[in-house]
């Protein structure tokens, strides 16, 4: 997994409400036995025409936003499925930070496992990051992870939670599976003391 | 030791290792999986050496991808990307060397029908699954919720996960349901309620005398939506009618393991005085039947209703409502009795069980579909099997719908089973979504009775006008 110390970048405008794993990854994309090529089909149904165009007016498709690495969105971003697609998709576009008042706990946690941030503001912050992102390319966010801070263009800066350990694998690009087999015997001496405790699991 | 909830109960039992800033490893003693999210997963494990901790606690099934057509074990009946993914799972199944249910199995269908089914899903437990809907199982007071694939890899390498406690919330529906108004309908009123982001960060507990009434097929219908109102997992305590429906699956505990387990199941309830972060209270009595007429689960009204007008919303909330009215072709004011509908999908893991065959059937008992097309999509080959031997499948077929084998099917269209654009349908599954069901798809959400009965009207329907109730 890739790092994320620090992100300066272009921030896309989505404000619409719920927005679901269903519209960032249509399912016709999850038959895929692999992690990457689903940037060209984030977002596909509200991105493309049924016979496959650009639809001009979404946002990825206008020049200012083709290279966004940061979403702006509304309230109750990646509702819906499990599906890790999700981040993925939003990862091979190039997207690394999605900001909002709220997330799917899932979609949430998903990110992280990815390289992927999450932040989460108040409603005036993201109201204010959202005014920024609608400026386009001119408008730059810069998003720090060990200071917890997104800083808007013009300077006003809003500092967010993290979860401590969260944070500590997103900046180090840590495997989660192997800091976990590192407490296998944890693990070993847990299923000896179930497997008396409550021998039917 | 201060009173505990359901949901504290059962995390206490699992926890491996809790570091200083309280994040915990999780044990988990079923690990569910099917063919859409683990490649990627047993790719990982390859790629890294690592084997399958417990493959007797992992149970895996297609089911997302498959055509539910008969003849479908011939691989030429699927397109090439999903008889991929099929034939990964084929393998991954052999070569870790875990349970699986091939589509040729009888006992195939839709995971979270079959592991209750199987007997694999027992109370107390901590279930989890690469699916949101993993929050069925929590109908046997398990603790049970939908991971990631990157998660799912964790499982499977160390039997655990890495998880922060959440929240707990209650949601108590008193007294009884009135005639017409099913477990459906219980949970889609809570989401219309609470709204989709209502549970996040929260594990939510059901509780009251109309869940207590509930079958355990009601139960698992309300679990089943937990996530669609944003909670990680929904929980009902077991009682007597959770232990006839676990004992002597092939998979539950016998004799002295049995007498074992249900002293154990019998602790698993909510201290009196536990505390709760949320309660939200609802009357039985005032659940009425309900449908969707938005893209989001928690646009619920009941069928009585008319469809509402964006401004009558606040926030982002009133452009998502254009959006929604927008794509489902719908006029604010419209009676939803009026809305005429082309094709009815009963199944799905939230209401593919024997007793919702049963509901639908009743309805159309002796009558014609007035639809353009409608689908019965059991969720297993055993409650395809039972329906048969109980007669409801030809009712089913007496009444026009098609009898299918058992998968996902039309609940998220991965397979050959879609809507067209602005084709409309009655759904019994629990996600209404733009192109949920098929690119400008249109979907309304509701109960098996309800479907059944738009299903010989040719419209939204109050069922309880068919069953002869005064409303
Ligand atoms: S029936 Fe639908 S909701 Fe349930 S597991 Fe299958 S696709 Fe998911």
């Amino acid at each position: 997994m890739d790092k994320f110390t620090t992100l300066t970048g272009v921030a896309a405008p989505m404000p619409l409400v719920n927005i679901d794993t269903d519209m960032i990854i249509p399912k016709q994309f999850l038959k895929t036995i692999q992690r990457s090529g689903l940037g060209k089909n984030l977002f596909d149904e509200m991105r493309y025409t049924q016979d496959g165009k650009e639809i001009p007016d979404f946002v990825l498709n206008q020049p200012a936003y083709r290279n966004a690495q940061i979403i702006v969105a509304g309230d109750n971003f990646g509702c819906g499925s499990s599906r890790e697609h999700a981040p993925w998709a939003l990862l091979d576009f190039g997207i690394r930070c999605v900001i909002s008042t709220s997330f799917a706990d899932i979609f949430f946690n998903n990110c992280f496992k990815n390289g992927i941030l999450p932040v989460v503001l108040p409603q005036e912050a993201v109201d204010h990051l959202m005014d920024d992102a609608r400026k386009g390319a001119n408008a730059r966010i810069t998003v720090d992870l060990e200071s917890q801070t997104v800083t808007a263009s013009d300077g006003t800066s809003f500092k967010f939670e993290v979860d401590a350990f969260k944070k500590h694998c997103l900046l180090n690009g840590l495997d989660d599976i192997g800091l976990t087999l590192e407490k296998a015997s944890a693990i070993d001496s847990f299923e000896a003391k179930n497997a008396a405790l409550r021998p039917w699991a | 030791m201060a009173p505990r909830t359901l949901y504290d109960k059962i995390w206490d039992d699992h926890v491996v290792h809790q570091a200083e800033d309280g994040t915990c490893l999780l044990y988990i003693d079923r690990h569910l999986v099917h063919e859409v999210t683990s490649p990627q997963a047993f790719e990982g494990l390859r790629m890294t050496g690592r084997k399958v901790r417990a493959p007797e606690k992992t149970i895996a099934v297609p089911d997302h991808n498959v055509p539910t057509t008969q003849g479908r074990e011939n691989p030429a009946q699927m397109p090439e990307e999903s008889r991929i993914q099929v034939a990964a799972l084929d393998k991954n199944a052999k070569d870790f060397g875990i349970n699986y249910y091939p589509v040729t199995d009888v006992r195939q269908g839709i995971v979270h029908i079959v592991g209750p089914e199987q007997g694999w899903t027992l109370p107390g437990m901590t279930v989890v699954c690469g699916d949101s809907h993993t929050a069925t199982h929590g109908a046997f007071g398990a603790l049970a919720h939908g991971i990631g694939t990157s998660e799912v890899e964790h499982v499977l390498a160390t039997q655990t996960l890495i998880q922060k406690k959440s929240k707990n919330m209650k949601v108590e529906i008193t007294g009884s349901l009135r005639p017409g108004v099913t477990a459906k309908d219980i949970t889609l009123s809570v989401i219309g309620a609470t709204g989709t982001a209502g549970g996040t960060g929260y594990v939510i507990e059901y509780c009251g005398q109309a869940i207590r009434e509930l079958s355990m097929e009601g139960r698992m219908t309300v679990c089943n939506m937990a996530i669609e109102g944003g909670a990680r997992a929904g929980l009902i305590a077991p009682d007597e009618k959770t232990f006839a429906y676990v004992m002597g699956r092939p998979h539950a505990p016998k004799g002295a393991k049995w007498e074992a387990a249900l002293a154990y199941w019998k602790t698993l309830f909510t201290d009196e005085g536990a505390h709760f972060d949320k309660v939200v209270t609802i009357r039985g009595e005032d659940i009425a039947p309900v449908v969707t007429w938005g893209t989001s689960p928690e646009d619920v009204l009941p069928i009585t209703g008319v469809v509402p007008a964006p401004e009558s919303f606040t926030g982002g909330k009133v452009d998502a409502a254009k959006r929604s009215l927008d794509y489902m072709g719908l006029q604010p004011g419209q009676k939803l009795t009026d809305i005429a509908i082309d094709t009815v999908f009963i199944g799905s893991c939230t209401n593919g069980r024997i007793e919702d065959l049963r509901a639908a059937a009743e309805i159309l008992k002796g009558k014609k579909i007035k639809v353009k097309r409608a689908m019965v999509v059991p969720g297993s080959g055993l409650v395809r099997a039972q329906a048969e031997e109980e007669g409801l499948a030809q009712i089913f077929i007496d009444a026009g719908f098609e009898w299918r084998l058992a998968g996902c099917s039309m609940c998220l269209a991965m397979n050959p089973d879609q809507l067209q654009p602005g084709e409309r349908c009655a759904a019994t599954s629990n996600r209404n979504f733009e192109g949920r069901q098929g690119r400008g798809g249109r979907t309304h959400l509701m109960s098996p009775a309800m479907a059944a009965a738009a299903a010989i009207t040719g419209h939204l329907t109050d069922v309880r006008e068919l069953m002869g109730e005064t409303v």
